[in-house]
């Protein structure tokens, strides 16, 4: 599976298990589930540890865990399934820094939205060209919200408008 | 009125391109008409019965002259000639060609406006009171709130594939213009016993297939904490709203299922646990908004103006029109002229680009250089001196727009219907120009007085039937067209879902029934007592037995 970072194609270097089995050496992505149950062993075992949250689980759920984890995978059932860019926006905010990866339906003309909510990696399939992909993460160059994940030279408009005011506590930017 | 900076012109112009590009591409055959599907309706394109679509916003309802007259160039450049204005402040026009819309855009643009996010499961364009900055009843311009939203919402990455479509209002007077209590957020401004003002925020009001008033969630919400508030209603919609069935995913019905009291405490919990405390910026951008909004240089004028008293001694036409289409303004010697789109037997809502061009002319001249789209589908110009209204009076009589019946019989909100839309069961527009017909006589429709019809082609209930003290809601029974009557409905700040009265009526006899319907009333009701209080007051009961008694 083709994976997206900083707008070039990198390798997979991660380890998907399943629900149980055993688990393979090396880093490793579990299911939420598995992480609750097996928590103990998991926090033990040599290797970067991630979780892939299904869209219904909460955020706070993972509050405990977030210091060990170094890969989050939020799903996109659907494009339109917008759940996960919450998801990710509340994760960001509770402070985890790790790898954020967006898998399931990831279509271009999204990829900008799920930059700035806080995502990082993107499962993308073969569809679409790497040239199709770097030009849809900068469709627009500009945004009103705040506290968004963006890339430098990406304006967020009413900071730019108030310079001198307070600034966001803490100002993200994209990979 | 607001204008853009370099950074909302900036905006605009990107998504425009971002949008010619995906259209390209569809046109090409790279996207599915699945795929490009959300991201036209995102820019307001939908695919209709016959053709496209495009709805442009019109944000808080609120245009100037310039921007209208390029609304009548876009008629008739890219249309057939005319516009529809819609329940939501918008504009629709209804032949448009896919290949087109990107010139649209560019076109809107230069005139500081778009269609982003007139459709789609995200936040639509902001809605207010049609008189706001000049209704005499006002505690303050809702406006610059309008655009703050307005802002704030475009195309916010956490909130652009919602559940459901999500739609805001917001009223700054105690008389709610806005129908702020049947929006999936509404907010009202009010004072409290120091005098400060400050909003209340209901959700999960609405119509459609499952009519609800809303719930408060803050009584009095000081005004800058509005983004960081409205940013933790919207989280959780966004991560608990169903979207197992569409016409159970609105919010409303996840306030209703989680119950008000859980739903509020979900949003205070969210809003607890905003990583920014400081509202220092968006308070800053709310004042460098409502400096645009500041009030106009009102003349100081006596409240009596001997030849707006002499016209109308001089011509009873004037007269009644005056005493039916004009709103109480703020200042003395103005006010407020409502210019119906609901002439008799005509199209509610529509305009021709020719009256589009008169309309602006008069608002450039008599009032300010602005007008208003109100969400009862009539033209606002919202400052006029009264020593100017026979002047415009006889501008818009010339043009067809003189229609005396502002808020009255004639005035009625009537959805698309099946002449138009894809969703239809049933058609709308004749049975509001058989209404209209009906009460074309003018004395007959004062002396009924203040009514509102309203009239939906389906049960998503676009023209807002629930809330017309007289709602009439078109179906599909095996192939027939019919027409079900509620009774008592109200979206103002008494909200009320109105009542089904009993079978419903074939085509060619609804305007026969609502005749029924408004000599009961005539009959029963007391002095001074307009159709809604009175059949709050004698319920369903003798309407009942005049309409059915026969039968």
């Amino acid at each position: 599976m083709p994976l997206l970072k900083n707008n070039t194609l990198v390798p997979e270097t991660w380890l998907h298990t399943s629900a149980d089995g055993e688990l393979p050496a090396g880093d490793v992505v579990v299911p939420f589930a598995r992480l609750l149950k097996e928590w103990e062993q998991l926090s033990k075992r040599p290797g970067k540890l991630g979780v892939s949250l299904g869209n219904v689980d909460r955020a706070e759920a993972l509050a405990m865990f977030l210091p060990k984890l170094q890969l989050i995978e939020l799903p996109f059932p659907a494009f339109n399934d917008g759940r996960a860019y919450s998801i990710a926006r509340q994760l960001r905010q509770m402070g985890y820094r790790g790898e954020l990866r967006a898998t399931g339906n990831v279509l271009p003309d999204q990829l900008q939205f799920m930059l700035q909510v806080g995502f990082d990696t993107f499962d993308i399939g073969e569809r679409f060209t790497l040239a199709t992909w770097q030009q849809a993460s900068k469709l627009m160059s500009l945004a009103y919200q705040r506290g968004l994940y963006r890339r430098n030279d990406e304006a967020e408009i009413w900071t730019e408008r108030h310079t001198d005011a307070e600034p966001w506590l803490e100002q993200p930017h994209a990979g | 009125m607001y204008r853009y900076d370099e950074f909302d012109h900036q905006f605009v112009r990107d998504r425009t391109n971002q949008f010619r590009s995906q259209a390209d591409r569809r046109l090409k055959g790279e996207l599915t008409e699945e795929e490009f599907r959300p991201l036209r309706l995102m820019n307001g394109l939908y695919l209709q019965l016959h053709a496209y679509m495009l709805r442009v916003a019109i944000p808080y309802g609120t245009l100037s002259s310039k921007q209208m007259r390029q609304l009548a160039f876009i008629a008739d450049k890219w249309d057939k000639g005319y516009g529809h204005f819609t329940t939501r402040q918008n504009i629709q026009y209804n032949w448009i060609k896919l290949e087109d819309t990107a010139d649209i855009l560019d076109a809107l643009a230069d005139v500081e406006m778009h269609a982003i996010q007139t459709s789609g499961n995200c936040i639509r364009n902001v809605t207010t009171d049609h008189w706001a900055g000049a209704a005499a009843d006002e505690i303050a311009d809702p406006r610059p709130v309008g655009e703050l939203l307005r802002q704030w919402s475009s195309l916010h990455p956490e909130f652009s594939f919602l559940p459901r479509k999500f739609k805001i209002a917001v009223t700054g007077a105690p008389n709610d213009r806005a129908a702020v209590k049947v929006h999936d957020i509404g907010l009202r401004l009010h004072r409290n016993a120091e005098g400060a003002i400050g909003w209340e925020v209901i959700v999960g009001g609405g119509l459609g297939r499952t009519p609800m008033i809303g719930v408060t969630v803050r009584n009095f919400l000081p005004e800058h904490e509005l983004i960081g508030y409205l940013e933790a209603i919207m989280r959780v919609y966004n991560l608990y709203g169903r979207r197992d069935n569409k016409y159970k995913a609105r919010i409303k019905i996840l306030v209703h299922e989680i119950g008000a009291d859980k739903f509020k405490s979900e949003v205070e919990a969210e809003y607890a646990r905003r990583p920014q405390a400081s509202t220092e910026v968006e308070q800053r951008e709310l004042q460098r908004i409502a400096a645009y909004f500041a009030a106009p240089q009102l003349e100081k004028l006596p409240r009596w103006s001997p030849g707006f008293e002499e016209a109308k001694l001089g011509n009873p036409s004037f007269s009644r029109w005056t005493k039916n289409n004009l709103g109480p303004h703020r200042a003395d010697g103005y006010t407020i002229v409502n210019i119906s789109l609901k002439p008799d037997g005509g199209i509610p809502g529509d305009a021709t680009s020719g009256q589009m061009r008169l309309m602006a002319d008069l608002a450039e001249r008599y009032s300010f250089d602005e007008l208003r789209v109100s969400h009862a589908q009539n033209i606002v110009l919202p400052h006029v001196k009264k020593d100017d209204v026979f002047a415009i009076w006889k501008a818009l009589e010339a043009a067809g727009l003189a229609a005396a019946n502002y808020g009255h019989a004639g005035d009625i909100i009537a959805c698309p219907g099946l002449d138009y839309c894809a969703l239809a069961t049933a058609r709308s527009i004749p049975i509001a120009q058989s209404i209209s017909r009906k009460f074309a006589d003018s004395a007959k429709q004062d002396e009924i007085g203040k009514l509102k019809i309203n009239i939906s082609g389906c049960i998503n209930a676009c023209g807002h039937h629930h809330v017309g003290h007289i709602g009439i809601l078109g179906l599909d029974k095996k192939g027939e067209e019919y027409y079900q009557i509620t009774l008592g409905g109200s979206s103002a700040e008494a909200a009320s879902i109105g009542t089904i009265l009993g079978p419903g009526f074939a085509g060619h006899e609804v305007a026969d029934a609502i005749e029924t319907i408004l000599d009961t009333y005539l009959k029963l009701r007391q002095p001074g007592e307009e159709f809604l209080a009175a059949y709050r007051r004698v319920g369903a009961k003798p309407f009942k037995e005049a309409l059915y008694a026969a039968a």
